[in-house]
């Protein structure tokens, strides 16, 4: 298991510890926390999955493929430097201990 | 206290009804019969990531059990109803069970289209529906079989592209003079189409199955009315889906290619509502009645039906979109696109990235992408601004779908 941490827009933790292969957005609509929707369910189709992900956590993510490239172009929400999909972060013991923060939208 | 409202059906479109209720603080019961003893799940990627043992089961799951109970969603599985009592305002379930209602959700969904001559039931036929289904094949593509595909829809050519990927030899039989002819515009099947036979997938086009001949239970060919014989070892049959609509039908609700609703999703019986794959409703966006198969149609009615449950009139009118994996090729459709009389490229198909522009009477009705999921994204903001947008606009040196939604 994997420890990621969710804060909502409000500042709101949020601790959950995820099975290894499960993706964020997967971990996180599964169990009901609001902030992301992930409608296609994974497949980065609708950029409804938008996370900033803690600086000192980005360099130990797979890099941007160009289809997430595009979507992060989509978001509802402004897209900063931190931005990801989440739906395309998969759990690993590299990123334990994880930190997530919602945006304000996501449509 | 509001009336207890009972879902029937635990795909996509009932389990958002259920849980888009709680977020609106609906406080009555919720009950959702689910048909399948899993919990309910994401069908998507089971033609998809799933055949290539890149997912597990758990992943699929919409939402933990655990959710259920603390939003307080009854969900009851392997039940469900098998009588609509309109009088008594009650379901009777498959469990002998009758559970009453206030208001009844019915997203019954649909089932394979099955083929009109025997040969479903022999043991190297498949369909793909169900996580069952997937489960099976998944097994028999680790053998590289020599495939045969009957039907070049979504369905079957995301599975043909990941037995190709897998090793297997494959051909799709498809009756249509090109692929994916219900859903995308002539351009885009024939770009699919030269994709897929540059893999070394083979497509028969306008070509009709008569029989699956066998021998001791197992498909050996596939018999065609030209004569010809398709030697298989394992076919799949993806024609299509039927509306689950049988229940409502026999209660004496109005059905016609699906269960038949207004603009609100009722059906003929104002306590009863229908949506996602099982409805057929009157859509502003393309000015008849029609039935959608799609994530997004299940979940934006879904959202409607609790709205109006919850005391609103609110009417349905979203911007239909879809998509399809196949290989390394994402296509994304934003509005319907199948009957457009005038396209027009944008981009180039050359650089594998790109979006063809669809109209139909100068009117523009949507957009289906190639890789390209900015433009997919800036066609449904046009759309759904109602954005009356010309083959001139698009036609324009240096216009993009981008330039024109920020304009």
């Amino acid at each position: 298991m994997v420890k990621v941490t969710y804060i909502s827009t409000d500042g709101t933790e949020t601790d959950m510890d995820v099975a290894e292969g499960t993706s964020l957005m997967q971990a996180a609509v599964s169990s009901g926390l609001d902030g992301v929707i992930g409608e296609c369910g994974g497949s980065a189709m609708c950029a409804t999955c938008h996370v900033y992900v803690d600086a000192s956590f980005l360099e130990k993510l797979p890099a941007i493929d160009d289809m997430e490239e595009e979507m992060l172009e989509c978001t509802s929400s402004d897209r900063r430097p931190t931005s990801r999909l989440s739906c395309q972060i998969e759990s690993n013991s590299d990123i334990d201990g994880i930190r997530v923060t919602f945006p304000e939208t996501q449509v | 206290m509001p009336e207890p409202v009972v879902i029937i059906g635990a795909g996509q479109a009932g389990v958002q009804t259920a849980f888009s209720l709680r977020d609106m603080d609906y406080s009555g019961e919720i009950t959702l019969l689910n048909g399948e003893n899993f919990l309910p799940y994401q069908r998507p990627p089971l033609s998809k990531s799933y055949l290539k043992n890149s997912v597990t089961d758990s992943s699929l799951i919409f939402r933990n059990e655990q959710l259920y109970e603390s939003k307080q969603i009854e969900i009851m599985q392997a039940s469900t109803a098998i009588k609509i009592n309109r009088q008594t305002k009650s379901v009777s379930l498959t469990t002998g069970e009758e559970l009453p209602y206030g208001k009844l959700v019915i997203a019954t969904g649909a089932r394979n289209r099955i083929l009109p001559f025997d040969g479903g039931e022999l043991k190297n036929v498949f369909q793909l529906r169900g996580l069952e289904d997937a489960k099976r094949l998944r097994l028999e593509l680790q053998k590289k079989p020599k495939i045969a595909v009957i039907g070049g829809g979504f369905i079957g050519l995301e599975f043909a592209s990941i037995a190709k990927e897998l090793g297997a030899q494959v051909t799709i039989v498809e009756a249509a003079s090109r692929v994916m002819a219900r859903a995308v515009c002539p351009t885009l099947s024939d770009y699919v189409q030269k994709v897929h036979l540059a893999r070394g997938i083979e497509i028969l086009l306008a070509q009709k199955i008569v029989a699956i001949n066998s021998s001791s239970d197992f498909a050996t060919d596939l018999q065609m009315h030209d004569g010809s014989k398709l030697p298989c070892e394992l076919v799949l049959v993806s024609v299509g889906i039927i509306p689950n609509s049988e229940l409502a039908e026999a209660a004496g609700l109005t059905v016609s290619n699906g269960i038949q609703v207004d603009a609100t999703l009722h059906t003929s019986d104002p306590d009863i509502f229908a949506i996602g794959d099982c409805a057929c409703f009157p859509s502003d966006f393309s000015g008849r009645n029609i039935r959608l198969e799609s994530v997004q149609n299940a979940v934006d009615q879904a959202k409607t039906v609790a709205e109006n449950i919850c005391g609103t009139s609110t009417e349905y009118g979203s911007i239909p979109w879809f998509w399809s994996d196949q290989s390394d090729l994402k296509i994304q459709i934003a509005g319907l696109t199948s009957n457009a009389d005038t396209t027009v490229v944008s981009g180039d198909p050359a650089t594998g990235k790109f979006s063809v522009c669809c109209f139909t009477n100068n009117r523009f009705v949507g957009v289906e992408s190639i890789n390209h999921p900015a433009d997919h994204m800036a066609a449904r903001r046009l759309l759904a601004a109602g954005r009356k947008i010309t083959v001139q606009d698009i036609s324009h040196p240096g216009a993009t779908l981008k330039s024109l939604a920020k304009s």
